[in-house]
């Protein structure tokens, strides 16, 4: 098995790991309170509207909009990291048949897995600084590698058709 | 002599109620049973449970107008409980599809997992058994509730589901340590999945490239375009709402509820898009692996491809349409994963005519 397999096939599974240990510690300790949160939050700002406390009802409507911008962003770093862990694991068995050096493969490797971990964290770190630049940033420079791999990788496997 | 060597090389790599066997045909069925369950789960109850939704939003509203604040409280209960139902339906889909995937992904990673041949088997079998259980229990939490629960806010249909994904987590750690015990000897323990190089195995590796590709460009422009903004509109939408149904103008609030549930359209359709053509993609690169054991003709072969592909492309794409087109689009978009479904059957068969095909001739020996 060539290195830049071996990468994304370890990698791959590691991250998967991870998506996964991730989901089950959140099912289990936050998600059910972040939906009551979410929920409560809700309810308490319509409730409040209509006892006329509009302080409160603002109130209660940012905490519901905070909660609620957590709660995508945790479930989405959740299936990112097991989704793009699955597809690093299946390019992992094709590398193969991307015909370049096994260098320009390493380097394909090392950008699909670079940002196939990274997204999903700076889509997590968001949650504590809701307007950090540098996590935004993050977020965005991980799906761009990792479409830069993938379009590599596509490119690899029509370049072995021709030379075949 | 060639196409004997690939028989004997096929048939080695698919040895009756061996792990890998159990692996695909516990996949394809998990991925197909997934995929039925989303088309009906579509049809219906997505519409009637948004709908179902906007009422919930609407009594509430009343319930502000009429200075009601326990009305307004009861109507999010219900509401709560809605979102609930669809929400757990939606979850129960995915991990029934994403368990499905991870088994076709684990049995072409068989070779390079170091264990003994009963311990690949047992592996196997728990996997299929979480992959079950895990979608089975994430389904019964609206039904089950929290009867019977010690737990304050966990009831016995979590446990279950919980239980069930820390089993396939349990799977997948003894997985990569057979995967860590084969790199310290480099020895396969048993042969790798022929790579076969057929029309139908290039067009869904080549399809699926493209397919995955084309999601990721989708999510990249949404979540660069429209997430931030969804989100701010949301809470602009709500705060609009409670403002102009405490001043008892209903017709308005009906109007936000109306804009509350197109925006809760809009996300859903491009999630929905995003998540499927991802997960097409990846379904067909995973299934250009096992064309070798599809015992039908090539012919056959190539229909069940086309008609996978096709409704790979027919759902993401109507799915989105339908903020334009409204139902007519939704209809196509389930004949989409309708199309998927019968591909992948097809290809089931296909896999069940080879091994018993293949058990036929071994018991005959």
């Amino acid at each position: 098995m060539t290195s830049s397999r071996k990468l994304l096939v370890l990698g791959g599974m590691a991250l998967a790991a991870l998506g996964m240990l991730y989901g089950l510690y959140y099912a289990v300790f936050v998600e059910h309170q972040t939906l009551d949160q979410m929920g409560g939050s809700l309810t308490h700002a319509f409730a409040s509207a209509a006892e006329r406390n509009w302080s409160q009802s603002q109130t209660a409507l940012q905490a519901y909009a905070a909660t609620k911008y957590d709660y995508v962003r945790q479930v989405d770093a959740h299936s990112h990291w097991i989704g793009l862990g699955m597809l690093m694991i299946v390019l992992g068995v094709l590398f193969g048949r991307v015909n370049f050096s096994e260098a320009a493969r390493q380097a394909i490797a090392i950008c699909l897995l670079a940002g196939s971990a990274v997204f999903p964290l700076a889509v997590i770190l968001q949650t504590y600084h809701h307007d950090a630049l540098i996590f935004k940033a993050l977020a965005v420079v991980g799906p761009a590698l990792v479409i830069c791999g993938l379009a590599a990788t596509a490119w690899g496997f029509a370049r072995h058709r021709t030379l075949a | 002599m060639a196409t004997v060597a690939q028989s004997s090389l096929v048939l080695s790599t698919f040895a009756p109620m061996s792990a890998r066997r159990l692996y695909i045909f516990g996949g394809i069925a998990l991925i197909a049973a997934g995929m039925l369950f989303g088309d009906i789960f579509a049809v219906f109850v997505l519409h009637q449970n948004a709908g179902q939704q906007g009422a919930a939003l609407i009594e509430a509203s009343r319930a502000v107008a009429a200075h009601d604040a326990s009305g307004a409280t009861a109507a999010f209960g219900r509401l709560g409980g809605l979102l609930e139902d669809r929400g757990t339906k939606v979850d129960a889909h995915v991990h029934m599809l994403d368990a499905g995937y991870l088994a076709l992904l684990l049995a072409l990673v068989q070779p390079y997992i170091a264990l003994s041949q009963a311990t690949k088997k047992a592996m196997a079998g728990l996997f299929v058994l979480g992959g079950v259980l895990l979608p089975l229990g994430i389904f019964l939490i609206h039904y089950v509730g929290l009867a019977y629960s010690p737990f304050a806010v966990i009831g016995w249909a979590s446990v279950l589901a919980d239980s069930a994904g820390a089993l396939l987590i349990f799977v997948l750690l003894v997985q990569a340590w057979g995967f860590w015990k084969y790199l310290q000897t480099r020895e396969l323990t048993e042969s790798e999945l022929p790579a076969e190089d057929s029309m139908p195995s290039r067009a869904l590796l080549t399809g699926g490239t493209l397919l995955v590709l084309l999601g990721f460009l989708h999510g990249a422009y949404y979540a660069g375009t429209m997430l931030y903004r969804h989100e701010q509109m949301e809470t602009a939408i709500l705060e609009r709402m409670i403002g102009v149904a405490s001043q008892d103008n209903l017709a308005a609030a009906s109007g936000e509820v109306a804009n509350f549930g197109n925006l809760a359209g809009a996300r859903a359709v491009n999630i929905a898009a995003h998540s499927h053509i991802i997960e097409f993609g990846l379904l067909a690169m995973l299934l250009s692996f096992v064309q070798p054991y599809v015992f039908l003709s090539e012919k056959w072969k190539r229909r069940w491809v086309k008609v996978l592909l096709g409704g790979s492309a027919i759902l993401p794409v109507f799915v989105l349409l339908e903020l334009k087109l409204g139902l007519l689009a939704g209809g196509i978009a389930d004949l989409g994963g309708l199309l998927v479904v019968i591909g992948l059957l097809g290809m089931l068969a296909g896999i069940l005519r080879y091994s018993g095909h293949l058990d036929a001739a071994e018991g005959a020996r």
